[in-house]
């Protein structure tokens, strides 16, 4: 509970005006520079509504604007948010002013090597033109890395228990979970492609092999480091061996376990994309490499911030239940 | 006290162990002690004497070389929850509430749903109302050994054993804990075997106080405490038999040391 340096309103507003600046400096900048190289400016009807580039651009901006107010409005109401919404507005402020620069530099006057460097507003053009063909993507990616990360996690605990608690299969099993753990999971691709009758299952495969190393590992590391007295105040509780492996092991292993996760986490996202740019009928992996193959690198572009929006939310989502699951432990304890 | 009914039984108990060096040390040899039921006995020793040996043989968290463990007549062949454990420190489950360490047993046992109501019940008896939601890092030292004491109880065990769960607290909460004990005990009638090595909480709190010696570990003298209840700390029967005990203590310390290792 340190006492934090408290905001006042008139500099939350001027941080709200900072924030908001950049953008509307960004979109201003659209909409006064004038295009002065050949950079075809499409229009595509969405709904009733027909937009070129710019434009929708300009929305986007406006969004964001209007996404940061409503952040500033949440921050005035509560105080611990105000710091942390002033500290970022200067980062937020030269994020748009980075945006309109982007602009200049890669519509505008198109200084940047293209294609590999489209501008923001072709960026938004690939969502334009085929926003559901990338929905589809997305969809499939997310179908993906939730049946191998699912069923890895479970997997590694389950192994982990087992490692953890029986001397026999550490001895027999461990050695293979570390070989299997140095070896990056899309080696196996070939042989997960013949042994598997979809590509779907073949890279759901190399997604469970790649977070269950990390998961099994540390919850074997968890389980077998519960100290002796936790088992045999347990014991004279009335515990018998089930309780005391899931009601005893398993919670103490649960900050190692999350750990494991976490890094589970990022392994599947690397596997998940490099297995769709292997072979998958679908998927962000694939539709960026079909979209090189045409050099529609703005295309490219568009599949990596979803990539980055998605992957961040999962990760946002994990941390949050970790928090929930660990809220027992010191310091993770906000008060 | 005497016909009352004896409800711990420990008969000519030995226990050896070996170290990481190979050296045998003679944790116990030959104790023998009966316990009342519903008597306070405490165990008094330097370090290394033996004491919490003894204590987890009675808990069956342990097996004896020789002799034997009866409670109620029947062997004890491991732990469960007729004997209640309390140990110094670290034994609350970090990731459970007050609460639902105080019903740990109870949920172990299958038996949570038809006793749930006695939980408010022994947390009240704690001195813990309010902090059932808590986690045990949000409450103190003195707080925890309640709760860790309630949680044993809870399970109503013939014997309570309690391993120096004061040993880490300071005087005023370790004397506050102590009138705990002897509340608890008045309330529900219970049997209790106290580790300590601190005199004066054991004459305040026993009926009996075993003195044992190291090397090897064995009981050295079992002494009445006749002084009536309420005791006080102050009075002249009490310092009288802290200065034996303390006598004995360090007479036992003093005794030229015999030769065990092999
Ligand atoms: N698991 C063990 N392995 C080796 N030596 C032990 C073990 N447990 C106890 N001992 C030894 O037995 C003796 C008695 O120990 P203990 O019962 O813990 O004494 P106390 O509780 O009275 O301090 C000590 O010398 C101790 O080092
Ligand atoms: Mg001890």
């Amino acid at each position: 509970m340190n006492e934090r340096k408290n905001i006042s309103n008139t500099r939350l507003a001027l941080a709200a005006v900072l924030t908001a600046g950049g953008f509307a400096a960004a979109a201003a900048v659209n909409l006064l520079v004038p295009q002065a190289a050949d950079v075809q400016i499409n229009s595509y009807t969405v709904g009733s509504v027909t937009l070129d580039i710019n434009g929708a651009y300009r929305l986007v901006l406006l969004a964001l604007i209007l996404l940061y107010l409503i952040g500033a409005a949440a921050a005035f109401f509560k105080t611990e948010r105000r710091a942390k919404f002033a500290a970022k507005a200067p980062f937020r402020a030269v994020l748009g002013c980075a945006l309109g620069a982007w602009d200049v530099l890669g519509t505008k006057y198109l200084l940047l090597p293209q294609p590999f460097f489209p501008g923001p507003a072709r960026i938004i053009e690939a969502f334009l033109a085929e926003g559901g063909y990338i929905g589809k993507n997305t969809l499939y990616s997310l179908r993906l890395f939730a049946a191998g990360f699912i069923l890895g996690v479970l997997l590694g605990v389950g192994t982990g228990i087992l490692i953890g608690w029986f001397p026999k299969v550490y001895y027999w099993v461990y050695p293979i979970l570390k070989i299997t753990g140095v070896i990056p999971a899309v080696a196996w691709m070939p042989f997960a492609l013949t042994l598997f009758p979809t590509p779907f299952s073949a890279a759901a495969f190399l997604i469970v092999i790649c977070a269950w190393f990390p998961v099994a590992s540390l919850t074997a590391q968890g389980v077998s480091s519960v100290p002796r007295t936790q088992f045999e105040v347990a014991r004279t509780l009335g515990a018998n061996t089930a309780c005391l492996v899931f009601h005893v092991a398993v919670p103490h292993a649960m900050p190692q376990i999350f750990t494991g996760i976490t890094t589970a986490n990022a392994f599947a996202f690397t596997t998940l994309v490099m297995a769709e740019m292997m072979g998958q009928p679908g998927g962000l992996g694939y539709y960026i490499n079909a979209s090189k193959v045409w050099s529609a690198y703005y295309k490219v572009f568009a599949a990596i911030i979803v990539m980055a929006a998605v992957f961040s939310l999962i990760m946002k989502v994990m941390s949050l239940i970790e928090g929930r699951v660990l809220r027992w432990r010191k310091g993770l304890v906000k008060r | 006290m005497s016909g009352a009914e004896i409800v711990l039984e420990v008969s000519g108990v030995s226990r050896t162990y070996t170290d990481d060096k190979g050296n045998v040390v003679e944790a116990l040899r030959d104790v023998s002690l009966s316990v009342q039921k519903g008597e306070f006995v405490s165990i008094i020793g330097s370090s290394g004497c033996g004491k919490t040996t003894l204590l987890r043989l009675i808990g069956g968290l342990d097996k004896p070389e020789a002799g034997a463990l009866t409670l109620g007549g029947r062997e004890i062949l491991d732990a469960d929850p007729s004997r209640g454990y309390v140990v110094q420190q670290g034994a609350l489950f970090p990731w459970l509430t007050v609460y639902d360490n105080i019903a740990f047993g109870l949920r172990a046992r299958g038996v949570y749903k038809e006793n749930k109501a006695l939980i408010p019940r022994y947390i009240g008896l704690i001195g813990l109302e309010g902090f059932e939601r808590a986690f045990p890092h949000q409450i103190s030292g003195g707080m925890a050994q309640r709760v860790a004491i309630a949680r044993a109880l809870i399970n109503s065990p013939e014997v309570l054993l309690l391993d120096e769960p004061m040993g880490a607290l300071d005087s005023f909460t370790r004397a506050d804990i102590q009138d705990k004990l002897l509340e608890l005990r008045r309330e529900r009638g219970a049997t209790m075997i106290l580790v300590t090595h601190d005199a004066d909480e054991a004459i305040y709190l026993s009926d009996r106080i075993v003195i044992m010696t190291p090397r090897p570990g064995k009981i050295s003298e079992i002494m009445e405490i006749k002084i009536p209840r309420p005791r006080h700390r102050g009075g002249a029967e009490f310092l009288g038999i802290r200065r034996q005990i303390l006598e004995k203590l360090h007479l036992a310390s003093a005794q030229p040391q015999p030769e065990y290792t092999i």
